[in-house]
Parts: C-alpha cells; sequence; structure tokens
C-alpha cells in the first residue's frame, strides 16, 4: 500500500468509528431514558444490563477500530500520528477512551458511557471536518525522540484528566439532584455510584496521573532546550501547562492537606481541567508562539 | 473557599508583630492562596504580547492602540514574568515554602526516630475496627502479632497488653522532597538567568562567526555574567541546505555543516548542526534558529570604484521567503539607499504585486528602490538594518535584477550589481549555568511526588486481653491511604484462632 492508501484508509476508518460511536451513544442514550421511565424495577435490571453491554462491546468496537485508524495515519506520515491538532484530536480519543475502557474494569463507571461515547463523537466529528489536514512529515523543530515521549505523556494525561473531570461534573449534577430531593434519588440514578465513590474516584484519577503531566512538562523543557535554546520561556502554551500543573497542584494540596472534599473539590477539579481544554483549543487555534507549528 | 485570617493582628509592636506577620505568611493555607495567584498572574502574559517573546508584536500594539499601550505598558503586561508583581507573588511562595517546609523536616527528622504513639484507650472508635479471639495465650498473640508486623515493616512500640505500629513515613518524606526539590528548581533558575547570556548573530554562507562580544547582533547578559566567560570558540558556516516539501513549501530538514574551532590555534572538526541539535562548549551552546537569503552586490560610484561590495542578510516575510531588506551606502555624495524585496522564486501577480512562490531559488529577482539624500547613519539614533528611513530622501529609480544584472543608476550616480546570493542563518549562543540544578530539581520533584502520592501511612494498634478463658484481640487503625482495611482485615485473620472463632467451627481446618 502506497502513504496516500494508507491516509485513506485511515479517513474512512475515522468515520466508521464515529458510525459505531454514534450507535454506542443512541444505546447508552436508550438505556438512561428507559431507567428514567421504569426506575430501578427488578424487573428490568437483567435486560437493562444486557443492554448496557451491547453499548460497552460498540464502544470497545469503535475503540479498536480508532487503534487502526490512527494507526494507519501514523503509517501513511511515516511518523507518531501527533504531529497536528487533527492527530491530537484522533489520538486524543483513544487515550479517552482507553482509559475510560480501563477504568471501567476495575471501577464502576459504565454509566459513564454516555458521555464518553458523546464527546468522542463531538472531538472526531470536530477533527474530521474542521481540523482536518492532509498527512504530511513533520517540520524539522519537531523532529525528535522527544515528540514521541512528550506529546504522549500529555495525551495520556489529557485523557484521564478529561474523565476526572466528568466524573466530578456527574458529582455536581448528581450532588445538586440529591439536594433537591432531600437526599434521595430518582429511580434511574440509583444504579449510579453514591456520591463518595464519585468523589474518591475523580481524585484518584488526577493523583494517578498528575505525575504524568508532571513528568510530561519536564520532558517538554527538556526538548525545549535542545529545540529552542531555552528550557522554559513562558511561551503560552507553556504558560497554560503550568497553570493547568498548579490548578492539580492545588486540587490535590487541598485534598490531602486542607481536607476539601465534595462539592469545592469538584469545582476545583473542574476549573483546573477547563484550563487543560482551553490550552488545547484557544492556544492551539487563536494562540501565538512557538508551538503554534504544532497547532492546525 | 471560606478563608478566614480569624487570627487579628495581636497588639504587639516589634518582634510580635513580625512573628505573627511570619506565622500567616507560612501557614499552609497562606502557600494554597499565593500558589493559585501565581497560576492567575501568569494568565495576561499569555494574552499580551511578551517583550522577551516577540518585540515587534509589542511594537505593533502600540502602533493600533496607543493609549491603551501605554496603560498596559504602566502595569508591566508586555513583560508580565519580569514584572515587580508577578516576583512578588513567587518570592512570597518561596518564603512561605521555605518556611512551611523547613520545621517540617526537622519534625519530620524528629519523628523518624520516635517509637509509635501509644495505643489509644477506645479502639472501637478508630475507622477500621476487628475483634477476634485468638485461641492463644495473651502473650502468644501479642508476640504473633509483632512478628506479623514485623515481616510487613512495620515499626514497633510493644506495650505489656497492645501493640502499636506505624509504617509509611516515606509518604511524608516524599512530599518534603517534592517541596525542597520545588526550591532547588528556583535556585537553578535563578542562577541560570544570574550567571547566563543569551545573544544572537546572522552568519552568511561562507563567513566565520567568532565568540567575541563584538561579533553578535544582540546581546542580554545576567547581571553576574562576565564577557570573560565565552568560550573562545569560532564557527565557519560552510554550507547551509534547507529541504522543503515541493506541494506545500513546509521546510522538511535544516542542516548546516559548521567547521569549528574550540580555542584560537585548536584542530578545526567538522560539525553538523540541526534545529534539534546545537552544538555545546560547556554550559554554552549553539541553536541553529532561523535561515534567510543573502544578496550579493557590488556597489560603484561614478568614478566605478567599488565602495560596497557583500552579502546582505534580508529579512524573510513569509514561508517562501520573500525577504525585505535594505542596501545602505553611506560612502557616496549624496549617500544612496536601497529600499529591497528579495524574491527566491519570483511571482508578480497585478493584485499582489511581487511576491515568492517557492522557498528555494529556482527563479531569484532582487527589485530595488534607490533612494537618493542623507540616510541619518550619523544622527546616533539606532537604525533597523533591515529598513531605511525615506522621509528625508528621494527617490531616483525602481530596478528589478537578475543574478549577473548590472543597474546603472539613473543621473550617473554610480551602479549595482546583483552578483549572487548566499543563504544566512541566526546562530542563538546561550550560556545556562543553572540548567543542571533545574533539571535535578525537577527530577526530584518528580521522584517526591511519586513517592509523596503513591506511598502509604498507616498507623495500626492491637490490644489483646483474656476473659474467661478466651483471648481477644481488638486491631484498628488510622490512615490517611487507602488499603488500611485490607492491612486490618489480613492481620485479624492471622491472629484468629482456627477453631471456635466468632461461635463458627471449621472442623475442616487443622488446628495449630
Amino acid at each position: 500500500m502506497s502513504k496516500s492508501d494508507w491516509a485513506f484508509l485511515s479517513n474512512d476508518l475515522i468515520y466508521a468509528a464515529m458510525a459505531v460511536c454514534a450507535l454506542a451513544f443512541i444505546i447508552f442514550a436508550y438505556e438512561l431514558a428507559w431507567s428514567i421511565r421504569v426506575g430501578e424495577e427488578k424487573t428490568t435490571i437483567s435486560r437493562r444490563s444486557k443492554v448496557l453491554r451491547i453499548a460497552q462491546s460498540l464502544t470497545i468496537l469503535y475503540f479498536l477500530i480508532l487503534v487502526v485508524a490512527v494507526f494507519a495515519r501514523a503509517v501513511s506520515a511515516g511518523r507518531v500520528p501527533w504531529g497536528n491538532m487533527y492527530e491530537f484530536s484522533i489520538t486524543g480519543t483513544l487515550a479517552f477512551t482507553f482509559a475510560y475502557l480501563v477504568a471501567s474494569i476495575k471501577f464502576d463507571v459504565q454509566w459513564l458511557g454516555i458521555l464518553i461515547s458523546f464527546a468522542s463523537l463531538l472531538t472526531l466529528g470536530t477533527a474530521i471536518t474542521l481540523l482536518y489536514v492532509p498527512s504530511a512529515p513533520l517540520v524539522p523543530a519537531l523532529k525528535s525522540t522527544w515528540l514521541v515521549i512528550h506529546v504522549s505523556a500529555a495525551i495520556i494525561s489529557g485523557g484521564v484528566f478529561l474523565l476526572a473531570n466528568c466524573i466530578a461534573g456527574a458529582y455536581l449534577i448528581l450532588e445538586r439532584i440529591e439536594q433537591k430531593n432531600e437526599g434521595a434519588r430518582p429511580g434511574w440514578a440509583l444504579r449510579l455510584p453514591k456520591l463518595e465513590s464519585l468523589d474518591q474516584l475523580s481524585y484518584r484519577l488526577v493523583a494517578l496521573v498528575f505525575p504524568l503531566w508532571t513528568f510530561s512538562i519536564i520532558a517538554g523543557a527538556i526538548w525545549a532546550e535542545a529545540a529552542w535554546g531555552r528550557y522554559w520561556g513562558w511561551d503560552p502554551k507553556e504558560t497554560w501547562a503550568f497553570i493547568t500543573w498548579v490548578g492539580y497542584a492545588a486540587y490535590l494540596h487541598a485534598r490531602v492537606t486542607a481536607g476539601w472534599k465534595g462539592r469545592r473539590a469538584a469545582w476545583l477539579c473542574l476549573i483546573a481541567g477547563s484550563t487543560f481544554l482551553f490550552n488545547y483549543v484557544y492556544v492551539n487555534i487563536w494562540g501565538t508562539g512557538k508551538h503554534t507549528y504544532s497547532g492546525l | 473557599m471560606s478563608i478566614s485570617f480569624d487570627t487579628q493582628p495581636p497588639q504587639l509592636t516589634g518582634i510580635g508583630f513580625l512573628r505573627w506577620i511570619w506565622r500567616q505568611l507560612t501557614s499552609m493555607r497562606t502557600a494554597l492562596v499565593l500558589l493559585l495567584l501565581l497560576a492567575v498572574a501568569s494568565i495576561p502574559g499569555s494574552i499580551f504580547p511578551q517583550r522577551s517573546q516577540s518585540p515587534l508584536q509589542v511594537n505593533e500594539y502600540y502602533g493600533t492602540n496607543p493609549s491603551l499601550a501605554k496603560w498596559l505598558d504602566a502595569l508591566s503586561l508586555f513583560n508580565v514574568y519580569s514584572s515587580a508583581w508577578f516576583s512578588a507573588i513567587y518570592i512570597l511562595l518561596f518564603i512561605s515554602l521555605i518556611g512551611c517546609v523547613l520545621p517540617r523536616t526537622w519534625e519530620h527528622f524528629k519523628m523518624a526516630r520516635a517509637l509509635p504513639p501509644m495505643t489509644p484507650k477506645n479502639l472501637e472508635r478508630l475507622e477500621e475496627f476487628i475483634e477476634v479471639r485468638t485461641g492463644l495465650s495473651q502473650t502468644q498473640t501479642l508476640d504473633k502479632a509483632v512478628a506479623e508486623l514485623k515481616r510487613r515493616r512495620y515499626r514497633i512500640r510493644k506495650l505489656s497488653d497492645s501493640v502499636g505500629a506505624e509504617k509509611g513515613f516515606i509518604r511524608e518524606s516524599g512530599n518534603l522532597l517534592f517541596h525542597l526539590s520545588l526550591i532547588l528548581l528556583l535556585v537553578g533558575v535563578a542562577f541560570g538567568s544570574l550567571g547566563g547570556m543569551r545573544a544572537d548573530v546572522i552568519v552568511s554562507e561562507g563567513e566565520t562567526f567568532t565568540n567575541v562580544a563584538t561579533s553578535y547582533d544582540s546581546l542580554n547578559t545576567g547581571s553576574l555574567f562576565s564577557i570573560d566567560d565565552l568560550p573562545p570558540f569560532s564557527i565557519k558556516v560552510e554550507k547551509f541546505t534547507a529541504k522543503y516539501d515541493i506541494v506545500t513549501s513546509a521546510p522538511l530538514d535544516y542542516t548546516l555543516n559548521a567547521k569549528v574551532i574550540d580555542y584560537p590555534g585548536a584542530t578545526p572538526r567538522d560539525e553538523i548542526v540541526k534545529v534539534n541539535a546545537p552544538l555545546t562548549f560547556g554550559d554554552t551552546r549553539v541553536y541553529l534558529q532561523a535561515n534567510g537569503y543573502s544578496p550579493i552586490v557590488t556597489v560603484r560610484n561614478k568614478e566605478g570604484a567599488v565602495v560596497l561590495r557583500g552579502a546582505i542578510p534580508f529579512l524573510p516575510q513569509d514561508g517562501n521567503l520573500t525577504s525585505i531588506g535594505a542596501i545602505k551606502v553611506p560612502d557616496m555624495q549624496p549617500q544612496i539607499g536601497f529600499v529591497a524585496k528579495f524574491l527566491p522564486t519570483a511571482e508578480r501577480t497585478k493584485e499582489a504585486g511581487g511576491f515568492s512562490s517557492y522557498p528555494e531559488p529556482l527563479k531569484p529577482l532582487l527589485d530595488l528602490a534607490a533612494w537618493s539624500g542623507d540616510l541619518g547613519l550619523d544622527s546616533g539614533i539606532p537604525q533597523s538594518v533591515y529598513r531605511i528611513n525615506t522621509e528625508k530622501l528621494t527617490q531616483i529609480g525602481l530596478a528589478a535584477l537578475k543574478p549577473g544584472d548590472r543597474w546603472e543608476l539613473p543621473g550617473g550616480v554610480g551602479s549595482i550589481t546583483f552578483d549572487g546570493l548566499a543563504p544566512w542563518v541566526n546562530l542563538q549562543v546561550v550560556r545556562d549555568p543553572g540548567k543542571a540544578y533545574s533539571l535535578a530539581g525537577a527530577v526530584l520533584i518528580l521522584i517526591g511526588l511519586l513517592v509523596s502520592l503513591f506511598g502509604r501511612r498507616h498507623r495500626i494498634w492491637v490490644r489483646v486481653s483474656e476473659n474467661g478463658g478466651d483471648t481477644i484481640a481488638h486491631i484498628a487503625g488510622l490512615t490517611r491511604s487507602p488499603g488500611l482495611d485490607n492491612e486490618i482485615k489480613t492481620l485479624a485473620a492471622t491472629l484468629r484462632s482456627e477453631v471456635g472463632n466468632e461461635g463458627h467451627a471449621h472442623p475442616t481446618e487443622g488446628s495449630e
């Protein structure tokens, strides 16, 4: 196969992954609507868990298609598939979905599937329509082993941070619902984990991935020293990576030493996570600075 | 956040007041607030152009919003990261950090040599609590508990009827290492900027650059940097090759072949410099940062004598290296200046005028506008080498030259020949004596972080009492880390007698 064949294959597979992802989303939504209507009655639980299993299998399927699509993109460009924003988006979706699938082995997070499939669909759709650029080799500044190390660490951290944010968001919504109903939950929400477990889970995800984010910044600094002549220069991307780092550092600090929990902690988690998203969207598209060639 | 600095300043003067300030500053809450403040304070630097990164954009901002720019400048918003208020925040943060971490390090050092705490009276009130019958005597049970806890690397305090055990000091050690390494990182940054330097020089192909202060086009030095610190190397730019994508004009590769002499008299060696592969001379590194073209021209006066000959670097304006420049000839009467545009692959449309359609010199063209008068070079005001202020000049003619072309200037004042072109490279010379400390700090930060996040700290107590023939062990613990319940359950399983525990017999299992 020629390089352009691989590029076309990759594009087709992205569309295929989107189709499967849309189906997964519809089934997750169907399951949620069903449980809202009938409540948590025993007769429906086993049938509903069957539906949930179908949706989860579809999630695994679109993840696998995405693996091949990203791989094909890498082959067509002859390098790691994270040289521009289109590629960050598809690889980032892969990381995000992977984080969810791994988390769902150990924790009760399948109820998040509807959010995961929706976010993936949105990201892939934006990527292939608005951010798409033809597969091309890298500019000289990006030709470095550090591209593999620095960017992969950043993408994985981003995926897990966003997952933690989804959970923190769910915490805030459920907490509000519970408050309205004087501590009780409506039928459809009974299956969701307790507030304390959500709180714990988002904390554990952040604690797990914060060192990786730290590592990603350090790796970026080492690379910047070799490519740009300084390891830190307050480039907009660097500045926002630092802000995200400080945000999550404050979050962990507030939890571990100041005993923050629940609503306040969830808000802090969301604020830190939104600085990450801001960095990805705003700085890549409208920002200036040395990271811009890696943008669109 | 419900931050209540409820401690009012005491009615004290002098030492007492200072002590109160110090306590406030070094409290954890203040450290957290300062940390968040630092994040917020760094935002404007990513919104407004910064002098340290893009001085041209700052000038542009002044051009479009002169009155606003003046205000922004007064607030240091074009120099955020070197501004007084930004420095104030991080200096306070680090004082706070030092004040917080050093006493804790001392406490930790003392604690590490102390015994685990005494057994609390009411174990059943702790977060994890299990009661088991052991089927052994009190002493045997205690010995067994001690043996098991020792095997799990707990530190033990044995009392007459109970055992206290503790492990996980490494968690606090990691925490302290993390914070101390932050200080090391800052020391590295400070050391680097005080004792460092950064300079730029444009060198055309075929020219040699010698590393002395007068060679540089621009030079910034830290306050502790001495010119004697410059390593005495020289670099000859033998050949510069740039490869581009034929369709998109995107650069694919830049290679600089250089001949390097480490000190006067040393044997020259051949080196290849690339964007990600700088040259290293101890603490000083030389980076390949930018490139462009220098048209080579010869200017003659009306007598035909050469008044200027050489490669003149032009400034690229776009990805296809449409470049602008100025050729200044002060040694003519009157002085002549050429406002020039160089197009490596020349194209012309009615709308856009002349532009370049590809970055390699496939169809080079030099557009010239000749101006005559006073160039203003003796006025003492520094000028850009790429531009000419034409206010006091009169235009005498326009021409477009291909390599080899000669243009006889109107009025018989002289001529200019476009002899050819040479690529230039921008070499950046950087010395940073602090970066080894910063790197060590960063690595230790990461190690400290991992240890403090994943190290587990537990305290467990076992109290054994004899009660009418039964020996009962109460096991309880305290923790800030996950996993204590499991520690306690497995300890209970070890102590539990196989026969008759909790009223259930296990006939299939043998007794001890």
